[in-house]
């Protein structure tokens, strides 16, 4: 919970965490070093001076840290779990959904556990996922595009494959699928960052939400175009955000260019915890105005309003949370554990 | 070091200066991306260059190395020229490309789909509009209207310091899609007069916002995996000049 100066109690769901195992022990080759050393690069270089750890504990915080930086130590209400497997490069997984639900059971009214899926499982997956579905009861799922497996280095949302997983994701109630939009490798010689993908699914799959993490940064002008087209395309601020320190004039161009083209309606407040936490980020986000010549200019503004939009209300939309019967529960459960 | 050697190597960087990163837009010595520097007895130059990340694009990688064999290469006194790429996923592949003077394509087969000379293209339609974009918006804070302007006139008229660089920049890259014989001095990406300008500039600031993502996190992870090198430092990270409003 985050409390204005005049009191007011703002609501925050944070889209997008982790709660990773990158030890040592858990490192299958090089490529899984060099991906948590990319991370531990983003981390150190967007944080402020006094927020950046030291690089052990950022290779595996576990679910204690997890709980006190976004519940006791930082302002978030609940927290959206995401997954990221890696298995080509982590032995057990670097973010399996059996890892993640040690934190939903730390913290059942907090979590937001989401599941993923991967279409080049073939048939196994799709069983997979129904099951997943099943035992976790999910809402929502985490692709990531980029993955390696196998000689495979990617793949694309409009495979014939992908449109089954959708399908199938469709009829399990899971309706939020959250795209994180890595440099796809493959094919090499294409633009690494390519979001045309998105444009078709979200045509084809209308009762599907798409959040496009990180706004499809760097091609913000090809995702807002997209997003300005489909009403069921919306942007995660995961890694955007953080430059509102460490660039603010940047940071500036990137929110009213989301603002003007999606809408406060349609932006989702994301740490990406652990590599960022979201303390800092929802202090300096509350505290930060749009310059009165850019809300001119661009004919935008980031009212509270707005923001409390983005920080919890839309994700409790797209979630189907009821904000004041979840604070009772949330104080609930708080009871409970303090009894 | 004797004088002689000295020389050839400062024409070596002068010749590194007219690489860019495509994505950025600036050249591959000022990105610190140029790790050593050795010249033979035999006239032979040998260049190991390094990324931001081990994951930096592969495309962008091969593009780059085949710039620098390519400018160094035309000095009239090299013999040859080895690039080589440290600390990267594709390192083998595109050094063993590298070497052997292999295209794009030979070198990662089946994985790459055609050539690079669209991406390159692309690349360099990008710098070309925000280039333009930066003089575009200092002309117009000065009170000039350079939809109409000449390309004689562009030329002509007297600029402080940093309007100057602007101009010469956005010359540098302006025949990526003026026409031959052009007479205006500012076209749009396809090469026809400039739309309704508010809106126009509106979408080439996109353009910008992108190439400052990647700008400032380039530097900001090269900081953070070199960094006990000694350089860069943050400072590079943040020394970014802040947008012109």
């Amino acid at each position: 919970m985050y409390r204005t100066k005049s009191g007011e109690e703002i609501f925050i769901i944070d889209g997008h965490t982790h709660n990773w195992n990158a030890a040592k022990d858990n490192i299958k080759n090089i490529h899984g070093q060099q991906f948590i050393d990319c991370f531990y690069g983003y981390h150190s270089v967007l944080s402020p001076k006094d927020q950046v750890w030291p690089k052990d504990k950022f290779d595996r915080y576990g679910p204690e840290q997890m709980y006190q930086d976004l519940f006791v130590d930082g302002p978030d209400d609940m927290a959206i779990l995401q997954c990221t497997y890696l298995t080509d490069f982590y032995k057990d997984g670097f973010n399996t959904i059996e890892q993640n639900a040690v934190m939903k059971e730390r913290a059942p009214e907090r979590i937001i556990l989401n599941g993923a899926f991967d279409p080049r499982d073939g048939e196994a997956g799709l069983d997979a996922l129904e099951a997943m579905a099943e035992k976790y009861k999910i809402k929502g799922v985490k692709l990531y595009t980029a993955e390696w497996r196998g000689d495979s280095r990617g793949y694309k949302l409009t495979d014939p494959w992908a449109y089954r997983y959708l399908e199938k994701a469709q009829q399990l109630g899971i309706k939020n699928i959250h795209v994180h939009k890595g440099p796809t490798i493959i094919p090499l010689d294409r633009d690494a960052f390519d979001v045309a993908d998105i444009d078709h699914v979200a045509t084809d799959f209308q009762g599907l939400n798409f959040i496009v993490e990180h706004c499809g940064l760097p091609r913000l002008d090809d995702f807002c175009w997209i997003a300005v087209q489909e009403t069921n395309v919306y942007g995660g601020l995961a890694v955007a955000l953080p430059f509102i320190h460490a660039r603010r004039d940047y940071f500036t161009n990137v929110i009213s260019e989301l603002l003007f083209w999606l809408g406060e309606d349609k932006l989702l407040f994301g740490s990406d915890y652990g590599i960022w936490t979201p303390r800092w980020l929802v202090e300096q986000f509350m505290a930060y105005e749009l310059p009165d010549e850019v809300k001119q200019a661009k004919g935008v503004d980031l009212t509270l309003q707005a923001k409390k939009k983005i920080l919890g209300l839309n994700a409790a939309r797209l979630y189907d949370i009821d904000v004041d019967a979840q604070k009772q529960k949330i104080a609930g459960a708080r009871e409970k554990v303090a009894a | 070091m004797t004088a002689a050697l000295a020389e050839r190597e400062a024409e070596v960087r002068r010749a590194l200066d007219r690489v860019t990163d495509p994505e950025l837009d600036e050249p591959v010595t000022d990105l610190r991306f140029i790790e050593a520097l050795t010249i033979d007895p035999d006239d032979v130059v040998s260049i190991r260059f390094r990324l931001p990340t081990y994951w930096c694009a592969a495309n962008f990688a091969f593009l780059m190395a085949s710039d620098m064999r390519q400018e160094v290469g035309a000095l009239p006194w090299v013999r040859a020229v080895n690039v080589t790429l440290g600390e990267h996923m594709y390192a083998e592949q595109i050094n063993h490309g590298l070497a052997n003077g292999l295209s794009f394509q030979a070198a990662f087969g089946s994985d790459a789909s055609a050539e690079l000379d669209e991406l390159r293209r692309t690349f360099l339609v990008k710098a070309f509009q925000r280039r333009q974009e930066a003089l575009l918006r200092h002309l117009l804070r000065l009170g000039h209207a350079p939809a109409d302007m000449t390309l004689d006139a562009l030329l002509a008229l007297p600029l402080d310091e940093e309007g100057d660089r602007l101009r010469a920049r956005y010359l540098d890259r302006r025949d990526i899609c003026a026409r031959p014989g052009e007479q205006l001095a500012f076209v749009d990406a396809h090469g026809d007069r400039l739309p309704e300008l508010a809106p126009y500039l509106r979408t080439l600031e996109r353009v910008a916002i992108n190439a400052e993502f990647n700008g400032a996190l380039c530097r900001g992870l090269l900081a953070a995996r070199f960094g006990a090198d000694g350089e860069p430092t943050l400072l590079d990270f943040a020394r970014m000049p802040p947008r012109a409003a």
